[in-house]
């Protein structure tokens, strides 16, 4: 759905995808490999205003939290609710169904900051 | 500079088997291999099995063995030969060093399994309380490796090593020919569930592995084992006790036996403890709203802080649990709130262990 090749990456391994000035926001599956095992994410509060490497929302694995930077800055119009009771979704389907919010840039040029899907591998 | 980290014998073939390390107490330890969630499913399910080789194993050697040992350790050791049990550690004031599980080898012969972390710390204090006494204090922790086999289906994979494995009772030792050396198996775990725990030579506890691996168990690492161990109500040395905190105090005030005729460390103390009761006491708790609580986070009751988690973690079984130390008249099913990130998440006070199995 948000396939790696047509997202942009930032270093701390969230992925944006750019839909009509809207970014999908998720991790990366190198990201939701190393957390591993997740049971919760603690969801950003839709409408809250967010800028580019802020750290907005908390994934938790069995033994430990990571928190989720932004990667872009504006406003947080949606939040995967699914994960609410399913958090592996983010696990199985890093590029899919496990994606965790999206935000309605403030500035879509950021998205030239992050890093492409070649760039973001070379990284690893 | 990095530290150097010490690794078990079994560090190679837990690599191959796929084991992600971590430094714990300055032991390169497996954390998980495939993921903490499945391990801890195949140990409540099937069988896993652990490399606990950090582990410690202190022989007490020569006459004055069993009233040494009941002399420093709170639990009553007047046991059969092949029989062990749990115990508390105590220093003069009654605080917890460490706890134990020691087995009665012969009547001058003790074999006393430690923790990693306190394994030296413990050994000094033998050592400083034997002195004088017809006693020898051994630590052989280096030349041991140790497996922790556990599960329901554990025993019946291992009869085909030991046909009589099943006849050793819970809390019992024996000395057996493994691999065509001898090695200790144990009727013991810290999962919840049934299972042993064999200590051998470093080659022959490898062969083990290699064996267990091709025979129905799935290697387990320290992320499942603590969680397992939570569920199960085992506390860990160094986290949920440790000398600021008294046996009473940690709700295991059945491992100190007060009617046991030897004096032992802190006995009187332990004594008045008893008889006045405690503060505080370690509880349990499970989150009744979404959420994950970790190890210190604060406790709170009608908006004031009472204490703090000294173990918590997500687990399979229950969402959400963590144990800590809180006021004593806290009770069961009470509400709590813990404070996770700065946000207060609905808690309730639960009876120990979570999880309990009919081992």
């Amino acid at each position: 759905m948000y396939e790696q090749e047509n997202c942009k990456f930032a270093k701390t391994h969230e992925w944006a995808f750019n839909e009509n000035g809207v970014a999908v926001v998720g991790i990366s599956d190198h990201a939701q490999h190393e957390i591993s095992d997740i049971v919760f994410v603690e969801l950003p509060k839709k409408g809250a205003q967010v800028k580019a490497g802020q750290q907005c929302c908390v994934i938790e694995s069995v033994k430990s939290a990571s928190d989720i930077f932004s990667p872009v800055s504006g406003e947080i119009v949606e939040v995967n609710e699914a994960l609410s009771s399913d958090a592996a979704l983010v696990n199985r389907e890093p590029h899919a169904g496990g994606w965790i919010f999206k935000v309605k840039m403030s500035d879509a040029k950021e998205l030239d900051n992050l890093l492409t899907f070649e760039d973001y591998k070379k990284t690893l | 500079m990095e530290k150097e980290l010490k690794k078990t014998a079994l560090y190679e073939a837990c690599v191959k088997a796929g084991a992600k390390m971590i430094d714990f107490h300055g032991w390169l330890l497996p954390v998980q291999y495939e993921g903490i969630i499945a391990e801890h499913k195949a140990v409540r399910e099937n069988a896993g099995m652990f490399d606990v080789s950090h582990m410690g194993q202190v022989f007490f050697e020569g006459p004055d063995a069993y009233k040494f040992l009941q002399s420093v350790a709170t639990n009553n050791f007047k046991l059969e030969e092949g029989r062990g049990a749990y115990a508390h550690v105590l220093n003069d004031k009654g605080g917890i060093i460490d706890d134990i599980i020691a087995f009665c080898l012969t009547p001058e012969k003790f074999l006393v399994v430690v923790n990693s972390a306190t394994r030296q710390k413990d050994y000094n204090w033998f050592k400083q309380k034997a002195e004088g006494r017809n006693v020898k204090v051994i630590d052989a922790s280096d030349d041991f490796s140790m497996l922790a086999l556990q599960g329901p289906k554990a025993l019946d994979y291992l009869e085909e090593l030991d046909k009589n494995i099943k006849e050793l009772k819970r809390f019992h030792i024996k000395e057996v020919d493994l691999f065509g050396q001898s090695a200790y198996i144990t009727r013991t775990g810290y999962t919840g569930e049934d299972g042993v725990e064999i200590m051998g030579s470093h080659a022959q506890i490898n062969k083990l592995f290699e064996w267990c691996l091709a025979h129905g168990f799935k290697a387990c690492g320290l992320g499942a084992r603590d969680v397992l161990r939570l569920e199960a109500g085992y506390l860990l040395s160094g986290s949920d006790m440790d000398e600021r905190r008294n046996p009473y105090e940690a709700s295991c005030g059945w491992v100190v036996k007060l009617n046991k005729e030897e004096d032992f460390t802190a006995k009187k103390i332990m004594a008045e403890v008893k008889a006045n009761g405690v503060k505080q006491k370690l509880t349990g708790f499970v989150l009744t709203a979404p959420g994950i609580a970790r190890e210190g986070c604060a406790i709170f009751k009608d908006g004031k802080q009472i204490g703090s988690l000294t173990s918590a973690t997500f687990s399979p079984l229950f969402k959400a649990i963590g144990c800590g130390y809180v006021p004593a008249d806290l009770q069961e099913g009470e509400s709590v709130e813990i404070e996770i990130r700065g946000r207060k998440v609905a808690a309730k006070a639960v009876k120990m262990p979570f999880y309990k199995n009919k081992v």
